[in-house]
């Protein structure tokens, strides 16, 4: 990247099952001002303020065509430039990168929103599946990832205690962040207690329904260190779509992911991502997910994340702590996940992050979601420097 | 710097109501296929895809992720982008973004609708706010009944200038291979027998529901020049967004216009030198989802002087053999397939630049074309197309 893009503002509501006191744009507004009043900006084209909005939201959760509009007045892109990505909010970030260094914008304010609570998720997520095939089937993203989950465990010999493991980290990491909605002091055996799902996912597999919303302002190199003192950079950014077909993939593999860690990673300059990488926030929707995306983003070889969560490296202290926010699995929507895991990478490398700090964090790894078994998947590196 | 974009290909399907004999994904595929043999690429070629649709008028949740393989954004980099009437241009825009950032060298941008599955108007009116809106939405047609009555309110125009606009449509989709309604119209008569839908607003005054997809091909600079004679490039694409409609408010009735095409029209025309329109830009494909509304464009995109939009259609300026061509390819009035709309603007502006527009081919000789969108509440994104930089 020959100019850098800097991160100056983020901003995150308290993760909640119901937010039923707010309407989308009250929890956007939430999320709206803090930014602002960090970096003192408003919408502005004669380059002394924020020139574009990215907005991110889903209009089968919200229920309403253009649902961006239920955030626009709170946005406040009025006349000037704004667009709406239908996707994790990560790739609205990836979007935001893209106008900046594009030469054509210089500020860009993105925020991503998402009311789990207001809508069926099993019935939103099936019309996300082909209608021929997968539809008829009555599939959702639950019971597909529980086939993922399966032949994953199949072909690499992951126990559900490992997968376990991850939900007792990460609900226990939760209890040191002020955003996580369902921090937990759970054991294994509380885990593998807890009410099936969909084979072999149990409740505390998986994640909550959520609302909340985050937001964020990103800036051309020159103008993030005038606006703030700590920008954090993206160091590299990039997604990538699997195919759409269940029966056309192997599950237990994750060549989407390979193939946007490998790009990001070269952006970044980074050859070796578990020894270079600081602190890493994953979205996992369920446990098994975090240990598949970890083989994916190449912090260990194919059917070793087990190992790797046994050794407790993963932990909080260990060598790479993953998911110190709590991750998914502590409350965070769909849809805006990705964006929360780089916010909270921000605060890492900020030095922000409270009594979940990871010290001496410079370069932190945030991936997002998208989809069916993690159809499309989004990696962004950011560092200090 | 950022890398200059040029389009270097472009496809789309033919454009009908009902496409019994495809899915959604086969349909796209049909533009995508189509602008890849224009450009002479293959798919591995393509690094990004950029997907532009209205998921709620087909009921569907992520649409591109179950086209990946269609639209060829499987193992690639993508977005799907959705703004409501704006979506195609959006997602151009995006692609443009995209190009120019360096990130990759060739993308492709696909929109398209496939209004034969669902139900477009009961998804709009989910768009109106809950307090205030529900209650009177009426999807689009209501939205621009007002405007045109608005327009007919200040600017003097009459049922004989809209119909004028609709008979010049039609004359331009009878002469487009693609184009969805070819109506085959001999007098302002037959339009101005055809009954309301919303007074002011009659059955052919209205744009039908289309099913159709269209997509381009961009590439960088260096690219460009390497893969076609005649890449078109864009010089600028202004976005403009405005506050949402306050569907329901009477003060908005009668009154107030939305304003956002003027100042995207100022955006735009200041910052590439374009001091009188009609002489700096040799045709326009606009976004007007009914006649009324063209020529009330064509005063907010400075095209004339307030008021004088219906002058320009009853001096036949507008026309295909006119001084300033607008909607050559017969316009969203006789195809509108919502996603792939906007796409098809720029796809047809892309066209005329080109050269390429077949029958439809404006007399002017076209070096500089304007296309534009118009959304949901109230987005404008127009984009500036050049021969030569």
């Amino acid at each position: 990247m020959a100019e850098r893009v800097g991160i100056v503002a983020v901003a995150q509501t308290k993760y909640h099952p119901n937010r039923a006191d707010a309407f989308e744009g009250e929890l956007a507004y939430e999320v709206v001002r803090p930014v602002l009043e960090e970096t003192g900006l408003g919408f502005s084209d004669d380059g002394s303020g924020i020139d574009c909005a990215v907005t991110c939201c889903q209009d089968m959760w919200d229920g309403k065509t253009i649902s961006s509009t239920s955030v626009m007045p709170v946005v406040g892109a009025h006349l000037s430039n704004e667009d709406k990505v239908a996707e994790d909010g990560i790739n609205a970030l990836y979007c935001a990168v893209a106008r900046i260094l594009s030469g054509h914008h210089e500020v860009v304010l993105v925020v991503s929103h998402m009311k789990e609570s207001q809508a069926d998720k099993s019935m939103v997520e099936n019309a996300a599946l082909d209608p021929i095939f997968m539809r008829q089937l009555g599939f959702d993203f639950l019971t597909a990832a529980a086939m993922q989950a399966k032949r994953y465990m199949y072909k690499y010999g992951i126990t559900p205690e490992q997968c376990a493991k991850v939900a007792v980290k990460n609900r226990g990491n939760g209890k040191r962040n002020p955003y996580a909605q369902e921090p937990m002091d759970i054991t294994v055996d509380d885990v593998l207690g807890s009410k099936l799902l969909a084979s072999p996912i149990r409740l505390l597999d998986a994640k909550p329904i959520s609302d909340g919303a985050c937001a964020m302002i990103l800036a051309r190199e020159k103008k993030a260190k005038k606006l703030t003192a700590k920008p954090i950079w993206v160091l590299g950014v990039a997604n990538c779509y699997e195919t759409h077909y269940l029966g056309e993939r192997d599950l237990a593999e994750c060549d989407a992911l390979v193939s946007a860690a490998r790009k990001a990673y070269s952006m970044a300059g980074i050859s070796n991502p578990w020894k270079e990488i600081d602190v890493a926030e994953i979205s996992e929707e369920y446990s098994y997910q975090e240990l598949l995306w970890m083989e994916g983003l190449g912090f260990c070889g194919r059917g070793e994340a087990g190992r790797l969560i046994d050794s407790g490296a993963t932990q909080m202290g260990g060598q790479l702590p993953v998911n110190p926010s709590g991750g998914m699995l502590a409350g965070i929507p769909n849809g805006v996940a990705g964006m929360a895991c780089v916010a909270e990478a921000v605060l890492q490398l900020r030095g922000e992050a409270g009594d979940r700090q990871v010290p001496r964090a410079k370069i932190a790894l945030a991936h997002g979601i998208t989809g069916v078994c993690g159809q499309l998947q989004g990696v962004m590196v950011l560092g200090k420097r | 710097m950022a890398n200059r974009v040029a389009i270097v290909g472009i496809g789309q399907t033919h454009h009908t109501y009902k496409r019994p004999d495809v899915n959604m994904p086969e349909m796209a595929n049909e533009a995508v296929r189509a602008a890849l043999t224009d450009a002479h690429l293959k798919m591995k070629d393509i690094e990004a895809v950029v997907t532009g649709n209205m998921e709620t008028f087909e009921g569907l949740f992520l649409p591109d992720h179950w086209m990946a393989a269609e639209t060829g954004a499987f193992g690639k980099p993508g977005f799907k982008i959705g703004t409501g009437g704006t979506t195609g241009a959006s997602a151009v825009e995006e692609g443009f973004n995209f190009v120019a950032s360096g990130l990759c060298d060739i993308a492709l941008v696909v929109g398209f609708e496939k209004q034969d599955t669902g139900d477009t108007t009961a998804a709009i009116t989910t768009c109106a706010t809950p307090v205030w809106g529900k209650g009177m939405a009426t999807g689009a047609i209501g939205e621009f009944a007002k405007q045109a009555l608005t327009y007919m309110e200040k600017s003097g125009a009459k049922e004989e200038h809209a119909a004028m606009v609709r008979v010049k449509a039609d004359r331009g989709a009878c002469r487009n291979p693609y184009a969805h309604l070819k109506l085959g119209l001999s007098s302002i008569d037959e339009i101005i027998q055809s009954g309301y839908l919303v007074w002011p607003i009659r059955l052919l005054d209205f744009c039908p529901q289309s099913s159709g997809a269209c997509a381009l091909v961009l590439a960088s600079e260096s690219r460009a020049k390497k893969i076609t004679k005649k890449p078109v490039w864009i010089a600028d694409m202004v976005a403009v967004h405005q506050l949402p409609f306050r569907v329901g408010i009477f003060g908005d009735i009668t009154g107030t216009e939305p304003y956002s095409q003027e100042i995207a029209a100022e955006k735009l025309y200041k910052r590439n030198g374009i001091t009188k329109p009609i002489r700096d830009i040799d045709m326009a494909e606009i976004y007007e989802p009914s006649n009324w509304e063209e020529m009330s464009l064509y005063e907010h995109f400075h095209f004339c002087e307030k008021g004088g939009g219906w002058k320009m259609v009853e001096k036949g300026m507008t026309e295909i053999e006119g001084e300033f061509p607008v909607n050559p390819s017969g316009g969203v009035i006789a195809t509108n397939p919502i996603g792939a709309t906007p796409v098809i603007r720029i796809a047809e502006a892309a066209l005329q630049v080109r050269g390429d527009a077949g029958e439809h081919q404006v007399t002017r000789d076209v070096k500089t074309a304007v296309a534009t969108a118009l959304g949901g509440s109230n987005w404008t994104v127009m984009t500036l197309l050049k021969r030569s930089l």
